[in-house]
């Protein structure tokens, strides 16, 4: 029952922006997504892929529409702001970019004419290869002005192809120039109007083609600041600048047509990896390797960021969740810890650890967060950062950072030099609320305890020294209550009492050296769980001292959950992640799932659900309490979520698109009320009463809102229809208040009945308002005056 | 493959000149390249850039413009003056004063404002009349094909003239730079007029514009650089234009079609070389390369690939450093070597070393025996030193002087020979007969005197002439070595050969497409051994009138493919004397000796095989071995000499000693710097 749901990731590979600017739509996953510019919030998704989404092109016959490709081998059609599914096309194979397709092994460039026809779902036959050795990089393909030609690059070679002629012109570079520099092909892009061709290359310069149609004097231009290779170019729609960028996360405009002059956006974030402009001119977007969309007016200047979980080169950080947030905590920016906040699928903050300026620059050594852990309350948080994993001269510093409740955000408390002489392996805080103890293992053979100095003193200070027969330690934990201390040494476990210092006992197990370490929670706390290199879980009682039982996988991560006694252990066997769940007290796992992603799991959590949820499945109890988030190593995060949850989260969505289907304008606030005044008097009123008086007016308020505007009669016709719909519940309490001119007490009980009904409208209360006046009035009528004809009468 | 010993000379301080102007001539396919010392050269570009003519310049005479006039060669300098040249006598023809500091030719800008018309007649050229005359100086001019309008560069703006009436269409301003620059003026370096009404111009802030001619309007701008575009040039189909810089780029402009198969076209910047390190003072576009020259003095040659129809070592990147003439002349007996300049004479003694090895210890350093400054104005055009050593000549154009030597141990005399014969008062090219007593001296008309030289004096033998008629002058002379042959070569590629015991036309070689570009008769065999500039080699029987079998079976097999793609003509050729099937040849890059007895190579073996046959065996070696055995020790060469006692003079001036020697280069932030 239980569904693999991967989180929702937003940057990806390619981002484009809606006419007139108001949407960024974006491939993440197989999802097409859309974000509102304006407020950089996630408005909906397109969903249907069913894998992969690989390329997205805007219709340039309506600009309401947007294609959609993914190597699930289909094109789609969406209405993007309704989010409705216009049409399929089916490629039958895997979709590169639109119009790009992929073998296995070599790639082709296959021209699809996607033939006019009404209906939903339609197999592409007309197909025509175009080229059969294009690049895997969907960047190295564009279609030329008018669509009258596509141009492809592969390599050293630049074809363009003209669909008139059905001819191929292709120009190749030598593979190095004199000075070493790379010339191969990175990206392409076709000028709007005029036929130029601008192409990105390895070595950072960009040259601009044209007569390309003579195979002999075509001729190019070369432009260079860029240092490492060009990941995109885009050109403006009006064709008069040329935008780049690549690892330097610099934005380069380029000024059409006059050499040099360029301006630049520097300090964007991650490399750019494809840029794209709006078909007005008004906005560009880029899209960075940290998943990130920064969108840019046309003068240059930052206005909206879309950050989704920030995709470093590699997350060296457990995974952690902060206990005052409740965020996902791991490597963000490079030097930067970031907090996600899962709830809201969104990207809190980036915490800034390093304090150095990062240079975004292939092949430099900078420091790194390596290593990172919070104490149980939240209000500490330890940080190692590394320079030169690779190299021999390895510098690290230790970090502790507090908790300032002021600022509501973390300072750097201190700042350890020399922490140990060598690596750190790794480091965890004491699980007691009293006394709070970091306890940092390293390579050096010596394990050393942290603990904020007496007498007041702010600082932090090594408190304990301890090694066990100078063997390299591998891994250390604390017991729940943190009376234990675990600390493996190679193959034995020694434990430790914080409290003396004093060692306790050593654990001796079968061969083989132990990677993970885990105490056992709540009932199980008198286990501890351990596993090694030689493919080994174990389970020891403490209380006994002795091995419970052991079990032959292979587990490249253990997971305890804080808030119960289970324990999730992902095993790596013959290419696909497995992953068991059980409890220390029984060797025997509660839940399995078999093959839960094709790579290696490393980093995994539990995070703790905001209410329970009330699972009675057995399979599923364990997810009550807890989510169980992990991360693969292609960086994707993926999560279990029950099968409720699923139908839950899908009727919010659904109900949620149907909200969204009205813009909101004023026209939409005044309806809007209107119909939320319905449908409380729906609900309050009883429905056999107004019955008679509801159909008229919701439906066409309803026919007017769902109705697509083309096809809606003149505003002329509809308006009286309109304005009646309004007044439909007046002419009601006319008639009621006909009724009521017989006894006065029980009109004043209904009055107050109406009151309550129509609460919050404006325009209701005039109109009682009014009401009262006619009322007055009425009764001014009723009353006789002849005294006053008699009066007049007499005096003459 | 023979042993010598070599004297590595490395101080004959020779510095090129600089490149001021260039002018492409596309029917004769002659450029004519005139220098800041005021000499103009001729090279042949369909000829693989050889230097056919080389006419010296004088003291004080910068030459600031150059233009073919059909064949006729005019320059325009700072003397005021304007100059025809003689091209078939190399010299000057005449010169007209032009009052002050004209700019350029036949039609003169000069720097009181005036723009001066000449009307050009068959044998001189007459002022017309003067344009309206402006307030600032005449910096650049370009006519209009139609003859009607002319465009000037001035300060801080081009003006359009209409030569009918004399009057000026349209004045447009120039913008200056900003910034600090914004007080300097801008000086429109150069203009083109383009047929189509387009004006083209190049200015010190850095920028190359296109105005319309009509309306006076700018339509557009390009920023090429921070510093000054100084040359312009369009090539013939007016489809292409190129701008040198003083950053010493060269910048392409093509006239594309913005939307392919249309023909609104547009002036798009697109590619940029950059082979020079100083400023570039001159640039053309001729049909299949973009040739630049500029401050550092040398000449590129980049071909334009998309004209090229096959690529081959014609069509190849040339840079050209030296003159392709001797700058330097042994005494093979007396190991004495004389070094000619622009405007004095050096003559040096060689060194002398003991001791064996790669290296030898130098006993006694080379010393400077004499250094004689030339009378008058004019620059040197060639001279010649005795293989005796007793006898220096050299001339100029107007005078030739002979000089007497003499020394004893300590005692070294020098005089001065007053007595000429008349018919040596100017000589094209010099040399002396093997014995050091005959001087031959190649004159007009492809004449060669012949003056026998005693202790008392010189005496004027008489007079060898061509039976071709031919007018051009000899650029190249051999004597043989017993005293029997003269051997000349002239710009018509002709090669005389005159028996010295007649005095009469011996034969002449058949004339092949490609001029000659050194010669030399073999001691023993009387074979006449001729290199051209297209890399190809003869041989031919002075004895027989024919040529050698082995120049027939290079002529079949044909030579290897690196032989015929190297850039440079070789420039001596010697005969070893204790191997006369050794022939020794030179060019800038290599020495090579070429073995007439081995077999030639074929382009599929291996062309620089010395280091292979260094690792075979000597069975083996014999199978492998072919003719050429090249040598790249050297580089940079000017002169390799082989003199009496078996010891070669490789004379060097590497490049890197003419690049310090030049004065500071514009100054570039480059990146990670």
């Amino acid at each position: 029952e239980e569904c693999i749901k991967c989180v929702e990731i937003t940057g990806g590979q390619c981002a484009s922006l809606s006419h007139g600017c108001r949407f960024v739509l974006c491939a993440s996953g197989d999802l097409v997504k859309v974000y509102s510019t304006r407020t950089e919030e996630w408005l909906h998704s397109l969903q249907g892929h069913t894998n992969q989404v690989t390329g997205i092109a805007l219709n340039p016959a309506n600009h309401l529409q947007v294609y959609s490709c993914s190597a699930d081998g289909t094109v789609k059609l969406w209405d993007f702001i309704d989010g409705i599914l216009i049409k399929v096309q089916l490629v039958l194979y895997k979709c590169m970019k639109l119009c790009v397709s992929a073998w296995p092994e070599c790639f082709q460039l296959v021209a699809v004419h996607l033939p006019k026809s009404a209906e939903q779902e339609v197999e592409a036959k007309e197909m025509s290869v175009v080229s059969s050795h294009i690049s895997s990089n969907p960047s190295c393909t564009a279609f030329g002005r008018g669509g009258e030609y596509i141009a492809f690059a592969r390599r050293l070679q630049l074809n363009v192809y003209f669909f008139r002629k059905q001819k191929t012109c292709s120009f190749s570079l030598k593979a190095t120039d004199k000075k070493g520099a790379q010339n191969a092909f990175t990206c392409i892009t076709c000028h709007p109007t005029d036929d130029c061709i601008a192409t990105g290359h390895e070595d950072g310069k960009i040259r601009l083609w044209r007569n390309f149609i003579h195979k002999k004097e075509y001729t190019y231009s070369t432009q260079h600041w860029h240092h490492n290779a060009v990941n995109t170019l885009c050109f403006t729609p009006e064709g008069t600048h040329l935008l780049s960028g690549g690892i330097e996360s610099v934005l380069v405009q380029w000024q059409y047509g006059a050499g040099n002059r360029k301006e630049f956006l520097p300090r964007l974030g991650g490399s750019i990896l494809h840029i794209s402009a709006s078909s007005d001119g008004q906005l560009f977007c880029t899209s960075h390797s940290d998943n990130k969309i920064t969108v840019i007016e046309s003068s240059f200047k930052v206005c909206g960021v879309l950050q989704g979980l920030v995709k470093g080169d590699a997350v060296l950080t457990d995974l952690m969740i902060d206990p005052r947030s409740k965020a996902l905590v791991l490597n963000g920016k490079p030097g930067h810890l970031q907090f996600y906040s899962l709830l809201r699928d969104k990207h809190l903050y980036n915490l800034d650890i390093v304090q150095q300026e990062y240079i975004y620059e292939a092949g430099l050594d900078q420091f790194e967060v390596a290593k990172a852990a919070f104490d149980i309350k939240g209000s500490w948080l330890a940080t190692v950062e590394e320079r030169g994993q690779k190299s021999s001269d390895l510098e690290f510093f230790l970090k502790l950072w507090a908790f300032d409740e002021r600022t509501q955000s973390f300072v750097l408390n201190t700042t350890i030099t020399a922490a140990h002489t060598d690596r750190i392996i790794s480091m965890c805080f004491s699980s007691s609320e009293e006394t709070t103890m970091l306890v940092t293992i390293a390579e050096d053979g010596q394990f050393k305890a942290w603990c904020q100095g007496a007498d007041n003193q702010n600082f932090w200070s090594c408190d304990f020294v301890g090694s066990y027969h100078n063997l390299k330690p591998t891994n250390c934990s604390f017991s729940a209550d943190s009376s234990l201390l675990a600390v493996s040494f190679q193959e034995v476990i020694t434990i430790w009492s914080p409290e003396t210092w004093e060692m306790l006992t050593t654990l001796c197990q079968p061969p083989g050296i132990i990677r993970d370490l885990c105490f056992g929670r709540l009932s199980c706390s008198k286990y501890l769980l351990g596993t090694t290199t030689r493919n080994l879980l174990c389970c020891w009682n403490l209380l006994t001292c002795a091995l419970e039982w052991s079990s032959s996988v292979e587990v490249s991560k253990l997971q305890p959950d804080p808030l119960s006694e289970n324990v999730a252990a992902f095993s790596y066997q013959s290419k696909h992640t497995d992953l068991f769940v059980f409890k220390p007290s029984e060797p025997r796992p509660l839940f399995t799932n078999k093959n839960v992603c094709s790579e290696k799991v490393h980093r995994a959590v539990f995070v703790p659900r905001e209410e329970l949820l009330n699972n009675c499945d057995e399979s599923s109890q364990w997810l009550n309490r807890s989510q169980l988030y992990f991360l693969t190593q292609n960086m994707d995060l993926l999560t279990f979520s029950t099968a409720t949850e699923e139908d839950r989260m899908l009727s919010s969505s659904k109900q949620l698109v149907i909200d969204d289907s009205v813009a909101v304008t004023p026209f939409y606030l005044l309806l809007g009320k209107h119909r939320q005044q319905q449908q409380k008097l729906n609900t309050q009123s009883h429905p056999a009463a107004d019955k008679p008086q509801q159909p008229q007016g919701s439906v066409t308020i309803k026919e007017l809102l769902h109705t697509p505007a083309h096809v809606l009669p003149a505003a002329s016709v509809l308006c009286s229809m309109f304005v009646n719909s309004l007044l439909i519940s007046n002419t009601g309490e006319m008639d009621s208040e006909k009724e009521e001119e017989d006894s006065e007490e029980e009109m004043e009980a209904c009055d107050s009945q109406q009151e309550l009904r129509v609460q919050g409208s404006v325009d209701e209360v005039m109109l009682k308002l009014s009401k009262a006046q006619e009322r007055e009035l009425k009764r001014v009528r009723k009353t006789d005056f002849s005294w006053m004809a008699d009066l007049i009468d007499s005096k003459p | 493959m023979g042993e010598f010993k070599v004297h590595r000379v490395r101080f004959f301080d020779y510095m090129p000149s600089g490149i001021r102007a260039l002018a492409f001539n596309g029917d004769t396919e002659r450029m004519a390249v005139a220098r800041m010392d005021g000499s103009v050269e001729i090279f042949h570009c369909s000829d693989r850039f050889f230097q056919e003519k080389i006419i010296p310049g004088r003291e004080q005479c910068g030459i600031e413009g150059l233009s073919w006039v059909g064949e006729r060669l005019f320059s325009a300098g700072l003397n005021g003056g304007i100059t025809e040249y003689d091209l078939t006598n190399q010299k000057v023809k005449y010169t007209i004063d032009a009052y002050k500091i004209p700019w350029y030719t036949f039609l003169v800008g000069c720097e009181d404002g005036t723009v001066k018309l000449f009307e050009v007649n068959e044998d001189k050229i007459q002022f017309e009349r003067n344009l309206d005359r402006q307030k600032s100086r005449i910096v650049s001019l370009s006519w209009h094909t139609s003859g009607s309008k002319i465009a000037a560069g001035m300060m801080d703006m081009i003006q359009i003239f209409n030569v009918e009436t004399g009057h000026s269409i349209h004045r447009m301003l120039a913008d200056r730079g900003v910034g600090t620059s914004r007080s300097k003026e801008c000086v429109v370096w150069s203009v083109v007029y383009l047929s189509d009404g387009t004006i083209v111009s190049g200015d010190s802030v850095g920028m190359v514009k296109l105005w319309d001619d009509q309306t006076g309007t700018l339509i557009k701008s390009h920023n090429v650089t921070k510093c000054d575009v100084l040359a312009l040039s369009v090539s013939q189909n007016e489809d292409s234009l190129v701008a040198g810089t003083s950053e010493g780029t060269v910048v392409q402009f093509q006239f594309v079609s913005m939307v392919l198969g249309k023909d609104d076209k547009e002036w798009v910047r697109t590619r940029t070389f950059k082979n020079h390190t100083h400023d570039i003072r001159a640039v053309a576009e001729i049909t299949t390369a973009v040739v630049s020259g500029g401050m550092d003095a040398q000449l590129v040659v980049k071909p334009l690939l998309d004209k090229i129809e096959v690529r081959s070592a014609a069509s190849a990147l040339r840079k050209i450093h030296f003159p392709h003439r001797r700058l330097v002349f042994c005494a093979r007996n007396s190991g004495l070597m004389l070094f000619q300049y622009p405007g004095h004479l050096e003559l040096w003694r060689l060194g002398e070393s003991e001791g064996k090895g790669s290296s030898l210890f130098v006993k006694r350093n080379p010393e400077k025996l004499l250094h004689l400054k030339v009378k008058g104005e004019d620059h040197i055009r060639c001279s010649a030193v005795s293989p005796c050593g007793e006898w220096i000549v050299y001339s100029t154009a107007s005078s030739l002087r002979l000089y007497r030597l003499h020394y004893q141990r300590f005692l070294f005399l020098f005089f001065q020979i007053s007595k000429l014969p008349k018919v040596l008062s100017s000589a094209n090219q010099l040399c002396f007969s093997s014995d050091s007593s005959h001087l031959f001296s190649a004159s007009t008309q492809s004449s060669v005197h012949i003056v026998s030289l005693s202790q008392s004096g010189c005496k004027f033998v008489g007079t060898l002439k061509p039976k071709s008629g031919s007018h051009q002058a000899i650029h190249l002379l051999a004597a043989s070595e017993d005293g029997e042959w003269l051997a000349s070569a002239n710009s018509d590629h002709e090669v005389h050969i005159y028996n010295l015991q007649t005095r009469k036309a011996h034969c002449t070689v058949p004339v092949y497409s490609s001029a000659v570009t050194a010669m030399g008769i073999h001691p023993t065999t009387n074979c006449l051994f001729m290199m051209y500039a297209d890399q190809q080699m003869c041989e031919y029987s002075i004895e027989q009138k024919q040529y050698t079998d082995w120049s027939r079976t290079v002529q079949r097999k044909g030579l290897h493919r690196l032989w015929m793609e190297r850039d440079t003509p070789c420039l001596n050729v010697m005969f070893n004397p204790q191997n006369p099937s050794h022939v020794i040849l030179h060019d800038t890059y290599m020495l090579c000796i070429i073995d007439q007895s081995l077999p030639l190579p074929d382009d599929k073996t291996q062309f620089y095989n010395q280091l292979t046959l260094k690792s075979l065996t000597e069975d083996q070696r014999k199978s492998h071995s072919h003719a050429f055995k090249v040598c790249k020790t050297f580089k940079d060469i000017l002169c390799v000499e082989l003199i009496s006692d078996q010891s070669l003079v490789v004379v060097e001036r590497p490049l890197e000693d003419v690049a310090t020697q030049l004065p500071a280069p514009i100054k570039q932030k480059k990146f990670a710097t």
